[in-house]
């Protein structure tokens, strides 16, 4: 049978450009089901902010023809009843058939069932289907009865090869029209499913973000290192991206380089400029969402924002130089950290001590006095994300040490996994200084985090105080951090799960084996799971682990515990000695070295270990063998159970078995 | 474009041939052209209205003494009402750029994201901030809720920063050089009620003053409230705008006594409920007026 196929784009008034990317593949999966059953499939799904489009090959015209079995009335029933129930499928008697089923036989009408027609299943299914995208925050329009969507949907293009597939949302009919770009394209474009995306592209809209994307980028100037997530933005806020290169005077220049930047990059979306040595040039990149600039005007227009926004920044700069850092401790008096956790002055107070307690000078005592007082400071009331950084940047400005100003700089690193931890000893205490006082007062008056909820971010600062004590210079145990504040203790150890795990990739049988062994100093958990990692890879080890596993039960299940030594003297095969001369040896052996040496000397005592339980029944009927038995193994096990609880292992072979 | 002036006589033409009444500003002090009665109020229940109108806003904690050339005590906003909302708002929209000597062939427009909401009127909606060559000139809204009340019929909010937007038009680096007209400057009639305005709000206002007179306002409202909802008859001539501009008053109070700086951060979410509590209360026998005094089909 001939296919045909589909287009469909919804025209919707501006999508922010955040929401564009899981809106579009929503919407291409859920239409991808709906054609499955026509044997059609999604070969195209894009998106601009003013539209959505997804295109289907080969679509059957009709669903194949299929046959349904209705149930009637049982064998015994009545004839009327018979009757009416032949009658309600409008037809007779004599077309229904008995049919056996295990309940007993019923009268029952084998119903012949035409397949669909395309059109009909798709104007159906279609509507419903699109104002099901699960958008983030809907609006209603045009009022109580309305539809939810993210914004008006002002058209629908909908084709089925040369036809249109009718079908109404909220009073917008389908049709085989699209938009054109707002100020360059025609208001509404007839359409043909393959002139589709070049009538667009007459009409100013490049269809494609990969494309809109390869313009800016390929529009860029040398010296511009597009970021990612700009760029991402700047794509999906436009149909027609022409990036322009504008200046402005260089004696902003004098003001800090990261409060240039975040005006140009967050609050302008315009790129920031580098010369060849790396240094911010006088220069930015405004993506238009239009042709071109032919008489200057936007270039013009965007410097002069740009200068009044690096006005406004230099007025905050100089008016918040007026009153230095440490005369604005006294003001976070009246700046609420939290309602019932007090004012960010007794925060102050309580990080200033925490980080004397935790070994800090007093250079680290005196940035975490400063700390959080650039909150009081105009320059962060205008750009909050700035926060930390300002505090730094004046503090060095006002000649506090560096070793202070790079501190306060630092102290809300690292903002995420990729992010690095402060640069500082100094800083990284603060940093942890901070968090932890945040998740100590939060978890005391039960503000802890529950499944998705965690409006605290404290799931962050928990992760921040993992990766600072895994990568940088302090040596901290997590229950001294925890400081016995109700389920603070575990919250942590989860984290330090998901850091092992997740961000150092350790497998997660040697994690919970690790932890098991002690959780407490991170640097130490690293150690160790880097050596059982390395002795993972040897042929005995897993074996070996499964014995400990065995060891373990033996030992639980006999609820022992030693009261004297091995005696070699009730040995009774020639494998208890083995093994135990072998186990003396590698004791001896790995005195003094590291964890990788110990666990590579324990895997060889696989053959002794091995053996051993071939050749020995463990619960011998004297007492006196069976305690010496049970006593070898219990020293065995509890030699290397500080680096490990070797019993989690997983083998891999089980692994595979299971998966 | 010419002057300030006539930028604003274009606007409110091009308004009034779409069908919008043109009202000049109401009369009480209000921070945002949303508050008047003409949005804040005619947003709610079934019935269709539009209207254009200049309302200067005044947001005293935004006074910089006439010294910064972008900020202003008081500021005016263009602010049109479409309720419900036409299909071809946004080039209904645009068409008022042209209107004013824009060639949007020759100029960068974008729709960014920005939702509007106000705690203290109970109030928000969806929309974008429309940006011409960077600069934000104008905020979009499509509102979906007032004073805690879903809306019948959405309406789209059309605000104009019109001070800004002139000095992009006349290409002025400071908004007191907007001509205003061709013999006058906008800083020759405003600049000393911003001086002036600025020295009061951040030094000499009176806070206890202050206090007293929102809890006055405060007391009158809340009174003309309860008196509504014990009425059995006569709810129709009870004067319930008399009553949101006692909510006006309180508002504007309490942005004053915060640009004094007598408002804690703790304190300030109770006083914004106290607010938005009124707003709340006359929003609701507003509603329910409408549909007593029997022109409304409930």
């Amino acid at each position: 049978m001939a296919t045909k196929d589909l287009l469909l784009e919804i025209g919707v008034e501006e999508i922010p450009d955040w929401m564009i990317a899981d809106g579009l593949s929503h919407l291409a999966g859920k239409v991808g089901e709906l054609v499955a059953q026509l044997g059609g499939q999604v070969v195209m799904s894009e998106a601009t902010p003013r539209r959505l489009a997804v295109k289907v090959s080969g679509l059957s015209e009709r669903e194949a023809d299929r046959e349904e079995l209705i149930s009637g009335p049982p064998k015994q029933a009545n004839p009327q009843a018979v009757e009416g129930f032949a009658k309600k499928n409008g037809i007779t008697v004599d077309q229904l058939e008995l049919v056996e089923t295990a309940k007993g036989t019923y009268y029952s009408y084998r119903k012949q069932v035409a397949g669909k027609a395309a059109a009909e299943i798709l104007s159906s299914g279609l509507p419903g289907l699109i104002l099901g995208i699960p958008w983030p925050k809907t609006m209603l329009w045009p009022g109580k009865g309305g539809a939810r969507f993210i914004r008006p949907i002002r058209w629908l293009l909908c084709l089925l090869g040369g036809d249109v597939v009718p079908f109404t949302i909220n009073g917008i009919t389908s049709g085989n029209e699209t938009g054109g770009h707002r100020q360059l394209g025609a208001h509404r474009v007839a359409v043909t499913i393959d002139n589709y995306e070049q009538k667009l592209r007459e009409n100013f809209v490049i269809l494609r973000g990969e494309e809109r994307r390869a313009k800016i980028v390929a529009g860029l100037p040398a010296g511009v290192k597009a970021d990612a997530k700009l760029l991402d933005t700047l794509t999906n806020i436009t149909e027609f991206p022409t990036p322009i290169l504008g200046s402005f005077s260089a004696d902003y220049l004098s003001l800090p380089e990261e409060v240039l930047v975040t005006v140009m990059r967050f609050h302008q979306k315009y790129f920031s400029v580098t010369d060849s040595t790396g240094k911010l040039a006088a220069q930015f990149v405004a993506v238009m969402n239009t042709s071109g600039d032919g008489d200057g005007l936007v270039k013009h227009g965007n410097e002069r924002v740009l200068r009044a926004r690096f006005n406004d920044a230099r007025f905050f700069y100089d008016v918040d130089q007026q009153k230095h850092l440490p005369a604005r401790v006294e003001d976070l008096k009246v700046v609420t950290f939290q309602a019932q956790l007090g004012s960010y002055h007794a925060k102050t107070e309580r990080v200033v001590a925490l980080v004397r307690e935790l070994g800090g000078d007093d250079s680290a005592a005196r940035a975490a006095l400063l700390a959080k007082t650039d909150l009081t400071c105009e320059m962060v009331k205008e750009f909050t994300e700035l926060q930390g950084i300002v505090g730094g940047l004046y503090a060095k400005a006002q000649g506090e040490p560096e070793a202070v100003a790079t501190a306060i700089y630092d102290q809300y690193k690292p903002v995420s996994m990729e992010d690095s931890i402060p640069r500082t000893r100094d800083g990284q205490l603060l940093s942890l200084a901070d968090k932890v006082d945040t998740l100590r007062g939060c978890f005391g008056i039960g503000l802890i985090p529950t499944g998705s909820k965690d409006p605290f971010a404290l799931r962050r600062a928990a992760q921040g105080i993992i990766k600072i004590l895994a990568e940088g210079e302090l040596r901290i145990g997590l229950k001294q951090l925890a400081a016995g504040v109700d389920k603070l203790d575990e919250f942590l150890i989860e984290r330090v799960k998901y850091y092992t795990n997740e961000i150092r990739g350790y497998a997660m049988d040697e994690v919970n084996a690790v932890l098991a062994a002690g959780a407490d100093d991170i640097q130490d958990v690293l150690a160790r799971l880097e050596a059982v990692k390395a002795v993972r890879a040897s042929e005995d080890f897993e074996p070996l682990a499964a014995s400990f596993k065995r060891m373990k039960n033996i030992l639980d299940q006999a609820k022992f515990s030693p009261s004297g030594k091995v005696d070699a003297g009730l040995f009774e095969d020639p494998s208890e000695g083995a093994l135990w001369k072998a186990f003396e040896a590698v004791v001896a052996s790995s005195k003094g070295t590291g964890y990788a040496q110990t666990l590579a000397a324990m895997a060889t005592l696989r053959p002794a270990v091995d053996l051993f339980f071939e050749k020995v029944l463990v619960n011998a009927p004297d007492m006196a063998v069976r305690a010496n038995r049970l006593t070898l193994l219990f020293s065995l096990k509890t030699e290397f159970s500080g680096i490990a609880e070797f019993s989690e292992i997983v083998p891999k072979t089980q692994e595979t078995h299971a998966s | 474009m010419k002057t300030y002036q006539e930028m604003i006589f274009r606007l409110k033409q091009y308004w009034a041939e779409r069908g919008c009444i043109i009202t000049e500003p109401y009369d009480v002090e209000v921070g945002a052209g949303t508050m008047c009665p003409e949005t804040f109020l005619r947003v709610l229940g079934p019935d269709e209205y539009r209207v254009a109108y200049v309302q200067p806003s005044r947001r005293p904690a935004d006074g910089r003494y006439g010294e910064n050339p972008n900020r202003l005590y008081k500021h005016s906003q263009l602010q049109v009402i479409l309720k419900p909302t036409p299909e071809d708002v946004i080039e209904q929209y645009l068409g008022s750029l042209e209107a004013i000597g824009i060639d949007l062939k020759k100029h960068d427009i974008k729709f960014e994201e920005d939702n509007w909401e106000s705690p203290t009127l109970g109030a928000w909606g969806i929309g974008w901030q429309v940006m011409l060559d960077g600069m934000e000139i104008t905020q979009f809204t499509y509102f979906q809720q007032c004073g805690g009340v879903d809306l019948d019929l959405v309406p789209a909010e059309i605000t104009y920063g019109l001070e800004r937007l002139c000095a992009f038009l006349q290409d002025k680096e400071s908004v007191y050089d907007i001509q205003w007209t061709d013999a006058f400057a906008y800083g020759d009639v405003r600049l000393k009620e911003e001086q002036q305005f600025s020295v009061y709000n951040f030094e000499m206002a009176d806070v206890p003053t202050l206090w007293k007179l929102f809890e006055l306002h405060e007391g009158e409202c809340q009174r003309l409230i309860d008196h509504y909802k014990g009425l059995e008859t006569g709810k129709e001539r009870f004067p319930v705008l008399p009553t949101y501009d006692q909510v006006l008053k309180c508002s504007n109070l309490f942005n004053l006594l915060d640009a004094r700086g007598a408002i804690s951060v703790t304190e300030r979410v109770g006083v914004i409920g106290r607010v938005r509590k009124l707003a709340v209360g006359v929003a609701g026998i507003w509603v329910d007026q409408q549909y007593t005094k029997g022109e409304v089909a409930a």
